[in-house]
């Protein structure tokens, strides 16, 4: 038991204090790799709870795809942060105390009176059970509606995605791999009879 | 492990508008620009059919199917069938205004069919997973929809601004649902119900997660102090975009706002009234003051959208069924006169100028009088002024305040409805008693003044009969 602990307070520190560094750290690309440090440590807590997939689906998706994603575009972009600090210190004093009021309310509700082991209490292990198996027939039966949904919406996605950028300029260069294919040799190099040079 | 399959039969209407919206999806691929008005028929035949399949599959008694993810009762049945008509009339109205600016694109019709479809789910929702996902699904459609006019800044900063408050709301929702279903332990909104009936509503937990729900509900409605984005995404977006916004969402964030308060928490109606009259009070006045001081029509009609909004909320806070029959009135009548306000503006408008500003309205009367009396009539039902059906609608939910004797409510209500009456009294003396500033004559096509004449005498002939749609909402909550 003691040992989990340890595990437990080390990835939860190292969670706390990557996430702080996030909104805290003036490099945008630093910041972008606290995250990945903070998907990693969560990844860590939830194997610890023994559940792998979560965990590995963290690390799969967000560290390996979002956050890749995510890091091409800050350094694509040339935020300058120092426009978006602007209006820090007006702001502060206002978003302080709201900061300050939910912290303190949070602290009175999240905690053992109401997520305590005595009204949750430890379920009983039923031996060895694959995580994955079990998410894919709950999401494929119980789920199926919900699951659907979820599809739908990344098909909005994507419909969205595509009006919103794809646009045809009369400007922009492009290949057609069909038109290149069907090329013949007679389309490109036209055979020319010169007559040979005299040597000298 | 056991699994039975559950009844499909309820479902259909999604399953139809879903199968539809992906077969126009893949039509609209091989149409060319010119043949652009299938896809638009196409929907609106899809919006028809889902009607009538909807209708068809109405039953008195409440029936909950996939494995507990989705209910089918009067309720949803009324609130989908008018979330369909209302559509239908958006994209009728829209088509021209779309087609004289270029946006006629199979998008605007698809993710407006999409928007539907999260609309239905929500509306038939019985656990926190769906009423989350069919938010935002519609959202999503929404906040596309008003960023699809790329080359305009406006449009693009309002879509912005929807998409980031939006999902704002959308994260505190969640965090109130997470700590409802930790103090719970489930997200069947009716085991939800019964679950916090036995635990008391002094439980601090509860109420801390209610919070945050209604934040997420007050966002998705407009409701004051969560209403900085209608005035700018009703301005920004194009007017055919901005009335689809302004219609038929309001009826999906009214069932909202019914299942996962009336039906998931009505162990807490003490705590959630109280947070209910905070809203409804601050929107009712600060809709209708801030709206006198607009210069721009949609900022107005946006204005008037809040305070309408603290009006259905008294509907809902009083928590009898006569108050939440009259608040389901009052979002219908809102829905059918906001369509109509929008519509005349879209009827206003041409390729290149919007009517957007009050002055456009000047002179209306000479030059086309009877659209000059539509929007009378809308503006007299917006007021409140009788027989129209704003009218009946204010007075049901003010006698659903008054019966839990809340009377400084009704009180203040009725004093900043007063106060609100004059600036939809400007815009019908601009239009009677002003010279026309802009001499053109109207461009609308005939099926659009023809929908239009339609809404306006709609609102008219609702107020004189008011009793049945008044009696439609009763039955519907049961």
């Amino acid at each position: 038991m003691a040992f989990e602990q340890i595990v437990f307070y080390a990835f939860s520190a190292v969670l706390v204090f990557s996430a702080g560094v996030v909104i805290t750290v003036r490099n945008p690309v630093h910041a972008a790799l606290f995250l990945v440090l903070c998907f990693f440590s969560t990844a860590g807590l939830w194997l610890l709870l023994r559940a792998e997939f979560l965990a590995i689906a963290l690390v799969l998706v967000y560290v390996g795809a979002v956050m890749v994603l995510f890091l091409f575009v800050v350094m694509m972009l040339d935020i300058n942060i120092a426009v978006v600090r602007q209006g820090f210190a007006r702001y502060l004093a206002v978003g302080g105390v709201v900061a300050i009021l939910l912290i303190a309310v949070m602290a009175m509700v999240v905690g053992g009176d109401y997520f305590g082991l005595e009204r949750t209490p430890v379920p009983e292990p039923i031996g060895e059970v694959s995580n994955t198996r079990l998410l894919g027939l709950q999401l494929y039966t119980d789920y199926v509606y919900p699951f659907e949904i979820a599809s739908v919406i990344l098909l909005v996605a994507i419909i969205a995605a595509i009006a919103l950028t794809l646009r045809r300029r009369p400007d922009s260069r492009y290949q057609e791999p069909g038109r290149q294919v069907e090329v013949r040799r007679g389309d490109r190099v036209r055979l020319v009879s010169m007559k040979s040079e005299e040597r000298r | 492990m056991n699994f039975e399959t559950p009844d499909f039969l309820p479902v259909v209407p999604e399953l139809f508008v879903l199968g539809m919206a992906c077969l126009i999806l893949v039509v609209d691929l091989f149409l060319s620009d010119r043949s652009r008005v299938v896809t638009y028929l196409m929907s609106q035949a899809t919006l028809v059919g889902a009607l009538v399949v909807t209708l068809g599959l109405s039953s008195p008694i409440a029936q909950v199917t996939m494995n507990g993810t989705f209910v089918l009762d009067p309720m949803a049945t009324l609130l989908k069938s008018v979330v369909y008509i209302a559509s239908f009339v958006a994209f009728l109205y829209a088509k021209d205004y779309l087609r004289a600016r270029s946006l006629f694109k199979g998008e605007f019709f698809l993710l407006g069919l999409f928007a539907v479809l999260g609309m239905m789910v929500l509306i038939s929702a019985h656990s926190m997973l769906t009423v989350y996902l069919g938010l935002e699904l519609m959202s999503l459609s929404l906040y596309a929809m008003v960023a699809l006019q790329r080359n305009s800044a406006t449009a693009s900063e309002a879509a912005m601004k929807y998409f980031i408050l939006g999902a704002m709301a959308s994260a505190m929702l969640l965090y109130g649902m997470s700590m409802l279903y930790g103090a719970t332990g489930t997200l069947d909104l009716g085991e939800l119900g019964a679950r916090v009936q036995g635990a008391g509503p002094s439980s601090l937990v509860l109420v801390f997660g209610l919070v945050f729900l209604i934040v997420g509900i007050a966002f998705k409605l407009g409701a004051v102090p969560f209403h900085m984005w209608v005035p700018d995404v009703y301005h920004g977006a194009p007017t055919a975009v901005t009335l689809f916004v302004s219609s038929a969402p309001k009826l999906a964030a009214f069932a909202m706002l019914m299942r996962l308060l009336v039906d998931g928490l009505p162990g807490l109606h003490g705590h959630w009234q109280d947070m209910l009259i905070l809203l409804a009070v601050l929107s009712v006045a600060l809709g209708n003051v801030l709206a006198i001081a607009q210069a721009n029509i949609k900022r107005l009609l946006a204005y008037s959208g809040i305070s309408h909004v603290g009006f259905l909320l008294m509907g809902v806070l009083a928590g009898t069924p006569e108050g939440y029959a009259a608040g389901m009135y009052y979002a219908i009548a809102y829905v059918i006169m906001t369509l109509g306000g929008f519509g005349m503006v879209i009827l206003m408008s041409r390729a290149g100028f919007e009517a957007d500003r009050l002055e456009d309205y000047k002179g209306l009367n000479e030059r086309s009088p009877w659209f000059a009396l539509m929007m009378l009539i809308l503006m007299f039902s917006m007021a409140g002024v009788p027989p129209f059906l704003g009218f009946w609608a204010k007075l049901a939910v003010l006698e659903a305040v008054v019966s839990i004797d809340l009377i400084w409510v009704a009180v203040v209500a009725v004093v900043f409805s007063v106060i609100g009456a004059f600036y939809y009294l400007r815009v019908v003396k601009y239009m009677y008693f002003d010279k026309p500033e802009d001499e053109h004559s109207l461009v609308a096509g005939s099926d659009l003044r023809f929908l239009l004449s339609a809404n306006g005498l709609a609102v008219l002939g609702l107020g004189i009969f008011p009793g049945s749609l008044l009696a439609l909402c009763a039955s519907a909550i049961g």
